[in-house]
């Protein structure tokens, strides 16, 4: 008795205010942190540059990063940003091709229970490390096997063997390819072990039904396991071009002579990035075209991202909504009828 | 019989596969693991050794004589480099940043979960929406406000601070209290006459210990690795360098490179977290499908 009267009361209490009280931190710090800093990127884009940074200059820096300029300045932006962004494509289609194939490979060895492979715990150990060292590490790392510098490796090889020194940094495809080799060693790893619990959640008894009906391994992968982890593969691509979009360290530090970018290492991020932290931008910052150029990346982002949100929505409350729809369309055709007296 | 030669020949061809692929994996692992074991190696030759036997799979016995001209001697590669105070920092910012993400992490999810108001499904899928906003996107903002008007350069507060609001942990541990935190529990506890921060702190986060202890591990191997928003931030106090930023900076010295120095700094760099990773690589390889967080 006692307690069921203490359970009503508790019930008829409202803890609301303490939902508020949790979530709060969060939001403060959020907002201060985050989206401020995103509100003011944005104000900042319609600004000048440099010592003018308080003159209004509405979408200049815009049109300077899209169509250049008069001048020798806008006109050597533009051509920097519009490469900046090629950079980028190129960086992440070469990087995501092999890691794709790579992970999907694997993924479907490491699950396949006609295969026995040994040590498969020992393999997803050693396949995932290159991913949790700190990217500095890795590009300093690969830069004392193959770079510019005539100590680099690579380039004493070359010199006993009688060769000239490669400045491997300059040549566009070396070390386009070099980055690309790096982002995928870095991350195979990890889209290996997504594709994995991306498959191990695939119900067994197709698995089980498709080896008694006597599929082939080959037909097995194109007619269940493919299609199945289709949405894994669809969320892992477009992370991962979210991810691309801001590649930052490797192709920023792949660089014997630091802040010396090369151009066809410039992704977009690295190009906001100098824009107000590299040489004598740091004492005279460019916010203006910084701004301009982050708010272009953010839209491209937002557009990606809108399909990641809508697959991590919980699916019960797409249903919920879908529901909810369907009465109201029931209800708008009840009204409808009740109109039309009774007739459709 | 001939069924038997069908299983046989059937058994034969699995085999045969089995071994091409054991082949491509130890391939595979081969590229992982030879350019670290190259990297630790060729720490230990000092640099005339290296200058004509750039590639080493023995160790040599020049560590020590490397780890000297890191920072000094003639030929100092950055005189500023400071191990200790490398990881010292690092450390500090990491190690602040993790207990902050997680718990404020685990509060927000708590509060998402437990309790009903008003504005509960829009909080969340706000920090849904969030949730794939880039820092580079807002850094030009955060640079102009930490650094400009706020006059924050080399401090440790926006590098520690904002690990308060981690949308993707907060979805995580929503997830997680979701599937395997019963609400009866905390009824139970008010009648129990616990108050509602108590039974946060002294059931709801023990029970979510799994979560927690895998989304500490990966915040802090974030926080560790993170050298975009630390370099933005820390301008020119050497004191206040972090393990990365030190790396950057040895490997800057392009004029009188010292491999042997170069090598023992990267490998400084890298041995801590690699052995942080190889115990608790259980943890982590378990985790990263559950946390899905992609940089």
């Amino acid at each position: 008795m006692m307690a069921s009267t203490a359970q009503s009361r508790i019930k008829s209490i409202s803890y609301a205010k303490y939902g508020y009280m949790f979530i709060a931190p969060f939001f403060i710090v959020y907002a201060f942190f985050q989206i401020w800093p995103l509100i003011n990127t944005f104000i900042l884009s319609f600004y000048g540059n440099g010592d003018a940074a308080s003159e209004f200059v509405g979408l200049e820096n815009y049109q300077t990063l899209l169509f250049g300029g008069d001048n020798r300045r806008s006109r050597a932006l533009n051509d920097t940003f519009i490469q900046s962004f090629i950079n980028t494509v190129i960086l992440w289609v070469g990087n995501f091709i092999p890691q794709i194939f790579l992970s999907l490979l694997l993924a479907v060895w490491f699950t396949d229970s006609k295969l026995h492979i040994p040590g498969k715990g020992f393999f997803k150990v050693v396949m995932y490390l290159p991913n949790i060292i700190t990217a500095v590490s890795v590009a300093a790392l690969f830069m004392r096997f193959i770079s510019n510098s005539q100590t680099s490796a690579v380039n004493i090889i070359l010199a006993q063997m009688g060769n000239e020194p490669i400045k491997f940094e300059n040549d566009p495809t070396w070390s386009r390819g070099i980055v690309m080799f790096i982002q995928t060693w870095m991350w195979f790893g990890n889209t290996m072990i997504m594709m994995m619990s991306g498959i191990l959640g695939i119900n067994p008894s197709l698995f089980e039904a498709a080896n008694i009906d006597g599929a082939s391994s080959g037909q097995t992968l194109r007619k269940i396991t493919l299609p199945l982890l289709k949405p894994m593969v669809v969320y892992t691509l477009i992370t991962s071009m979210i991810g691309g979009l801001q590649m930052f360290d490797i192709p920023f530090l792949y660089h014997t002579a630091a802040g010396d970018i090369k151009d066809h290492l410039r992704t977009v991020a690295v190009f906001i990035y100098e824009q107000f932290r590299a040489g004598n931008n740091v004492h005279n910052p460019q916010y203006g075209v910084a701004g301009a150029a982050s708010i272009m990346l953010f839209i491209v982002t937002a557009i990606l991202g809108i399909f990641v949100f809508r697959m991590n929505r919980d699916q019960d409350e797409v249903r919920k909504k879908k529901e909810r729809k369907e009465l109201v369309k029931e209800y708008k055709r009840q009204q409808k009828l009740a109109k039309n007296g009774g007739l459709d | 019989m001939e069924h038997v030669g069908v299983k046989d020949n059937y058994m034969l061809i699995q085999r045969i596969k089995s071994i091409g692929c054991f082949i491509v994996c130890l391939l595979l692992a081969a590229i992982c693991l030879v350019p670290l074991w190259v990297m630790i190696c060729n720490a230990t030759w000092d640099r005339f050794h290296l200058s004509t036997t750039p590639i080493n799979f023995i160790p040599g016995g020049d560590f020590a004589e490397n780890f000297y001209n890191i920072s000094k001697g003639e030929m100092a590669q950055f005189p500023d480099f400071n191990v200790f105070t490398g990881y010292r920092n690092s450390l500090i910012i990491a190690g602040c940043s993790t207990i902050l993400t997680v718990f404020f992490s685990a509060m927000t999810a708590y509060g998402l979960t437990v309790y009903n108001f008003k504005i509960r499904d829009g909080a969340y899928t706000l920090i849904l929406a969030v949730m794939m906003i880039p820092v580079q996107v807002t850094s030009t903002g955060f640079v102009q406000f930490m650094v400009g008007t706020l006059g924050l350069a080399n401090s440790y507060i926006p590098l520690i601070l904002p690990a308060i609001a981690a949308p993707a942990v907060v979805f995580y541990m929503r997830q997680y209290m979701k599937s395997s935190f019963p609400l009866d529990i905390v009824e139970a506890a008010r009648i129990d006459g616990c108050g509602e921060f108590r039974t946060f702190i002294s059931i709801a986060i023990p029970m979510c210990k799994p979560a927690i202890a895998v989304q500490a591990i990966f915040a802090f191997v974030a926080n560790w690795n993170n050298y975009y928003t630390q370099n933005m931030i820390i301008l020119s106090d050497t004191d206040r360098y972090t393990m990365p930023i030190m790396i950057q900076n040895v490997l800057g010295q392009d004029k009188h490179p010292d491999a042997g120095a170069q090598y023992a700094a990267v490998a400084l760099s890298i041995i801590p977290i690699v052995v942080i990773y190889l115990c608790l690589s259980k943890f982590i390889v378990g985790g990263v499908a559950l946390g899905g967080v992609k940089e």
